[in-house]
């Protein structure tokens, strides 16, 4: 039986807050990536609490980076929240660090851009 | 490979020259098997001298390349077995997968370049970054593919 991802998501002001617990890797990656397409679809802005993300690899990067190309086709407000310092490592490795917005809280005002 | 229910074979399992094995794993090749790979790879690296950095590195390493099994060299077969084999060769950890999926040409896998924003090829390029050395080793009789990953302890 395949493993899932705890993934709690709620709107807040409008803004779809989506919040994965656990490890994102192969095996779950795919529920990340549909339900942050699917937030995007429904509610339009996300932010990811990414608090919970005690480990990610290349597939739960590539699940933000599709939904963050997605948002940003659709002139949807896509950001990354609570960053942890394993998951940042990754996405500096990867030279992400500066494409996506990064906030240090889940601010639904996306910062000084709302 | 051998038979479900024996022991590995001794070309897996057996130290390669000049190498001390820590621990063997053998499990399924799909995505499932990952979260155990990193369970017993991270206190391994411990075990072998990395602190806690460098271990998380390494276990990231780990985990894209077994990705690669999983995803590439098992593409349109029933997925086999991957055995991860972590052993110390002087001031080196090296960590080899082995598996019993038909024979990849290593020639086809290449990292994208780095503004090549799109998912995807991404896992080799962090491996390169994370990485000493990736080298694929010749195949002894029954197993598919050798990949060798080396990461300096210190």
């Amino acid at each position: 039986m395949a493993r899932r991802l705890d993934i709690q998501s709620e709107t807040r002001d409008a803004v779809a807050v989506v919040a994965p617990s656990g490890d994102v890797d192969l095996e779950v990656s795919q529920q990340l990536r549909k339900e942050l397409l699917d937030c995007i679809e429904r509610t339009g802005d996300v932010i990811v609490d990414m608090a919970g993300v005690g480990y990610i690899d290349s597939s739960g990067i590539a699940a933000l980076i599709e939904a963050f190309q997605t948002a940003r086709k659709r002139s949807r407000r896509f950001a990354l929240a609570q960053v942890p310092e394993r998951a940042y490592r990754v996405l500096k490795i990867a030279r992400l660090d500066r494409v996506f917005p990064l906030q240090d809280s889940v601010d639904t005002g996306f910062g000084s851009a709302a | 490979m051998s038979p479900a229910g024996s022991t590995p074979a001794p070309s897996v399992a057996a130290d390669a020259a000049g190498e001390d094995t820590l621990v063997a794993l053998q499990v399924p090749a799909r995505a499932g098997s990952l979260k155990l790979v990193r369970a017993v790879l991270g206190p391994a690296a411990a075990e072998l001298g990395f602190d806690q950095g460098a271990a998380d590195d390494l276990v990231l390493a780990v985990d894209e390349a077994c990705q690669n099994v999983v995803r590439h060299a098992f593409a349109g077969v029933e997925p086999g077995t991957l055995t991860v084999r972590i052993a110390r060769a002087g001031d080196m950890a090296t960590v080899r997968l082995i598996d019993d999926a038909p024979t990849v040409d290593p020639a086809t896998i290449r990292p994208r370049p780095l503004e090549d924003l799109r998912p995807g090829g991404l896992g080799t390029r962090l491996m390169g970054e994370l990485l000493d050395e990736i080298v694929y080793e010749t195949p002894p009789a029954g197993a598919g593919n050798v990949l060798k990953l080396s990461k300096r302890i210190g």
